[in-house]
């Protein structure tokens, strides 16, 4: 007696547990029984789950009968002719989709060669263990697997052409790169997955060595001259939009060159890039607070001020403009209608990205770093036969990483240029290395990858062979001119009156409770209370009851509400977030009094 | 003035090189220098350092058990973890766990510190029994002793059967051939209190330390053998004939503290952290977990960094409110009128006033009618 379970509901029992699986399995195979149904048979505990719930990862594997594939020669044939159809295999029953109970009942073979009686199914490939993106990392299978889920996170951060009509979209905050390049060592998800219709990285020739000191720490460096050639270069846009809503009263945003008796009017500079439209000309360079769509509302409260003003419709300006630290070209602007009807101007700014220091960069397998200097070519180390890298990668970044994938790419992408082949590097199904290095003889370099190099800046020749060749390199969206940030001095919150957050803003860069800590570390407490005067005020404090007093500016005079004005009144300096506290344990009827000390 | 230690060492090494008189002048003015060096100066921030140190180190630390290859019993607490534990001043360690290192005499072979080991771990009466067994009828239970056992554990019949009849006071204990027959004194009992019966026999304490659950016996560098025990008995262990009682190691700071004393607790802080760091390969000055052992200690009884520890006493309302749960700090402050002194790091910080350390200690010393005047004197 088996108990038998349905999607975890108790069904009923089987006699024979072993005959009713047989009989499910071949009712599914044969159709009768749908094939997202699952199956385990746990003999421990003796009980058969059946599952046709949803949630469930589900893999194909090849059927096999009697230690034989059922994807037979036929099937193989009609592949090759390109007729056979993935559903009439599923239907068939050549193929079949098993779920992880259902695993737990299974043999699996990884290859046709390893079958045996015993066996209930056939790997299609050992390939499929990988996703999408971890598929594209050639030589994955060299390569540790921490790094290889690096790898393929860094792949969807990585810049390229990420839609071929991206100059009719207006996507927010995008970018596109400049000559981007089909990569010289490929996988087979390259092929599939049409990679040449939207590359996303350029082939450099890479050296492994330290330059200077500056490839510190992951840091890369970058020939000059290569970016001078227009290496990772890439366009940033930014859309803008300016809609013409509809108030109640029948008032109506409008897009025009702001009048000036508008009120918020800026100035005229900030207007200057507008046409008579309103909307500012294509091909404008256009900088902070520059004006890019000037647009009219309807003043905000009807009734407002109407006493004081002769003309009754005073309108507000409610311009779109740029932040304060943008600037850029623009690229187009365009005039629509919004989902609601509205009027709709927008536009498209554009900026040019040349890879400067603090840009990052990565290659395909969990390696990444940022620029931390561009070299002049003339300084750049050089080949015997005149070769300058265009990056240089510290070896330092390999011992304890681990990515043996990185290193064979190098060789096979060297292999890839000089022959002028594009390399497989599919996992466990590729070229050997030995047969890379084999070549590498034959083309007339070391098979081991290392080339004599010269000083760029001394002439002399290294001591050390220098390992170089070609890879795949990303350029990643992150870049220093959308991080880069200071403030001296700039909003405030209103409540606290210390200073907003946020780069957009132009926020402040907050001291946190650590870093206050390594100032009281140091003893440095006269500074700490330096950069914590942010928002210091001058209070007014009664000796007499220790509550805030007032000072009056008409009489300049001060006194205390409670006490009057015969009291003794000191100004105190402290933070406003500390006057706030008072306040508030006042409005929670705590009575904080304040005794005062002397100062000197 | 170099403190005595000091003195002592240069003396002695003048005496065993023969330095010249001029020579030791020379040197002592040099450690006079380096000591003085390394006084801390008034006005440095020695409790922040010392969390900083142990904050940078701690973010360092990876495993958190230690395991002895093959005894899946024997696992013990280390790391982050344990910091955490021993600063936090529980009253158990989650792996209680202690180390009896023994006298030679009674380890001159390793059959010899079998035995002893075995006296070492508590021994239950359910586990020297062959079979126990309930009579329904009778409402009875039935206990045969396996001699096996009793004979390697060293335990007589006789012994086990006065421990059963003290453990189990309202039962009749009989002797009966093969075995030892308990009775209830209760004509009326049902079943189920016959099993718990049945429960609360199996667990009599007939022999061994409370609390220790297994031993393993370990030759240390020394060729002296410690025993390893998991649980910890530090009061029994101090009765134990056969250890070598001014050596035995528990990582139980709180039994440390009640047996041995407040001095004996804070020696016991120091050791089991500087035990936790050392093991990861750290190098921390002892001086900061120093600090924080007297600290912890100082009051007489162990109190933990936490808020109804150590951080709970400071002398500030903004302080105390500023870590956690602020509104009951504030309200019983507010009840009994709590003045705030502001004397210390964070309340000042929180009124944005100069903290009472470093550049912020010196005042400005000013005569008092200078002052009144409003005009200071040159």
């Amino acid at each position: 007696m088996t108990d038998v379970f349905l999607n975890e509901n108790f069904i009923g029992t089987v006699d024979n547990a072993k005959e009713f699986i047989k009989q499910i399995r071949s009712e599914r195979r044969k159709g009768v029984l749908n094939y997202e149904l699952n199956f385990y048979w746990d003999e421990d505990y003796n009980e058969v789950y059946l599952d046709i719930t949803r949630g469930r990862t589900r893999r194909p594997l090849i059927v096999v009968e009697n230690g034989k594939s059922k994807l037979t020669d036929n099937y193989i044939e009609e592949a090759k002719n390109g007729t056979l159809k993935w559903d009439k295999l599923v239907k068939e029953g050549v193929i079949e989709y098993i779920d992880a109970a259902e695993e737990e009942n299974c043999y699996v073979a990884l290859d046709e060669k390893d079958l045996t009686k015993e066996h209930t199914h056939l790997e299609i490939s050992p390939v499929v263990i990988l996703g999408l993106c971890t598929s594209l990392i050639p030589y994955s299978n060299f390569g540790s697997s921490s790094r290889l889920i690096r790898g393929s996170k860094i792949q969807k951060q990585s810049l390229g052409l990420y839609a071929s009509n991206y100059l009719l979209r207006m996507d927010t905050d995008v970018n596109v790169l400049h000559y981007p390049q089909k990569p010289i060592t490929k996988t087979f998800m390259h092929d599939i997955y049409g990679w040449e219709k939207h590359p996303s990285g350029q082939n450099v020739v890479i050296a492994l060595m330290s330059f200077e000191g500056y490839n510190m720490e992951d840091a890369l460096i970058v020939s000059k001259a290569s970016v001078d050639r227009g290496f990772a270069r890439s366009t940033y846009f930014k859309p803008f939009n300016a809609e013409e809503l509809r108030y109640q009263g029948g008032l109506v945003d409008e897009v025009c060159i702001p009048d000036k008796e508008v009120k918020g009017y800026r100035s005229e500079k900030d207007y200057r890039l507008l046409e008579e439209d309103g909307v500012v000309y294509t091909g404008a360079k256009v900088k902070g607070d520059d004006v890019v769509i000037g647009r009219v509302s309807p003043p905000r409260f009807l009734g407002e001020f109407e006493e004081f003003n002769i003309a009754t419709n005073v309108k507000r300006e409610s311009s779109i403009a740029l932040s304060h630290k943008d600037n850029g070209i623009v690229d187009m602007s365009l005039i629509t209608e919004s989902e609601e009807g509205n009027r709709l101007v927008q536009m498209r700014l554009r900026q040019q990205r040349i890879p400067e220091v603090g840009d990052k960069f990565a290659s395909r397998h969990g390696q990444k770093g940022v620029i931390s200097y561009l070299v002049p070519l003339a300084d750049m180390p050089f080949t015997v036969s005149g070769i300058v890298p265009d990056v240089l990668f510290n070896p330092h970044g390999i011992p304890s990483r681990m990515t043996i994938s990185h290193l064979i790419e190098i060789i096979a992408g060297k292999v890839g240029s000089l022959t002028g082949k594009y390399i497989d590097g599919t996992s466990f199904d590729v070229m050997p290395e030995k047969e890379l290095r084999k070549m590498l003889k034959e083309l007339g370099f070391r098979e081991s990858g290392l080339e004599t190099m010269y000083n760029g800046i001394s002439g002399q020749q290294f001591k050390a062979k220098i390992y170089i060749g070609d890879m795949y390199y990303l350029k990643l969206k992150y870049m220093v001119a959308g991080k880069l940030h200071s403030r001296a001095t700039g909003k405030i919150q209103l409540l606290t009156r210390q200073p907003i957050e946020g780069r957009s803003q132009g926020g402040g860069l907050r001291i946190g409770e650590m870093e206050k800590d390594c100032f009281v570390a140091h003893g440095a407490s006269l500074l700490l209370k330096e950069r914590f005067d942010s928002d210091k005020t001058n209070v007014f404090v009664c000796e007499n009851c220790g509550m805030l007093g007032i000072y009056d500016n008409f009489k300049h005079n001060e006194y205390c509400t409670k006490c009057g004005a015969n009291v003794k009144i000191s100004v105190v300096e402290m933070s406003y977030a500390f006057k706030l506290l008072l306040d508030e344990l006042k409005s929670l009827g705590v009575y904080p009094k304040l005794e005062l000390g002397r100062k000197y | 003035m170099l403190p005595k230690h000091l003195q002592e060492k240069i003396d002695g090494y003048a005496k065993k090189y023969k330095i010249s008189d001029k020579n030791v002048i020379e040197i002592t003015k040099r450690v006079e220098e380096a000591n003085e060096y390394g006084i801390i100066a008034p006005g440095e921030a020695i409790g922040i350092v010392t969390a900083e140190c142990f904050g940078e180190r701690a973010t360092q630390m990876t495993l958190n058990t230690f395991h002895f290859s093959g005894v899946a019993e024997m696992n013990i607490t280390v790391g982050l973890p344990r910091l955490i534990e021993i600063f936090d001043a529980r009253k158990n360690p989650s792996t209680p766990q202690m180390e009896i290192p023994l006298r030679p005499k009674f380890s001159k072979n390793i059959d010899m510190v079998r035995i002893v080991a075995m006296k070492i771990k508590e021994t239950l009466l359910g586990e020297i029994i062959q079979e126990i067994t309930i009579n329904i009828a009778k409402s009875n239970i039935m206990v045969i002793l396996d001699k096996k056992k009793l004979k390697d554990l060293d335990l007589k019949p006789k012994f086990v059967f006065d421990k059963i009849v003290a453990g189990l006071k309202t039962c009749d204990v009989k002797e009966v051939d093969g075995g030892i027959l308990i009775k209830p004194k209760d004509k009326e009992i049902n079943l189920s209190e016959v099993y718990k019966l049945k429960e609360k026999a199996k667990s009599i304490h007939i022999g061994g330390l409370k609390g220790i659950t297994y031993v393993l016996p370990v030759k240390n560098d020394e060729g002296i053998y410690i025993v390893h025990c998991v649980g910890s008995n530090l009061k029994d262990a101090l009765e134990l004939e056969e250890a070598d009682t001014e050596n035995i190691r528990t990582n139980n700071i709180f039994e440390t503290s009640t047996v041995l004393g407040i001095e004996a607790a804070r020696a016991a802080i120091l050791q089991e952290s500087l035990h936790v760091i050392r093991g990861q390969g750290i190098d921390l000055n002892i001086r900061h977990i120093m600090l924080l052992a007297d600290v912890m200690t100082r009051t007489g009884i162990v109190k933990g960094v936490t808020r109804t520890g150590i951080s709970g006493e400071k002398e500030s309302v903004i302080a105390r409110a500023s870590f956690e749960t602020p509104i009951k700090h504030i309200i019983n402050a507010t009840l009994i009128g709590e003045r705030d002194p502001l004397n210390s790091v964070i309340e000042n910080v929180v009124i944005n006033q100069p903290v009472p350390l470093g550049t912020g200690l010196p005042k400005l010393v000013a005569k008092k009618e200078a002052m009144e005047s409003g005009k200071p004197k040159k």
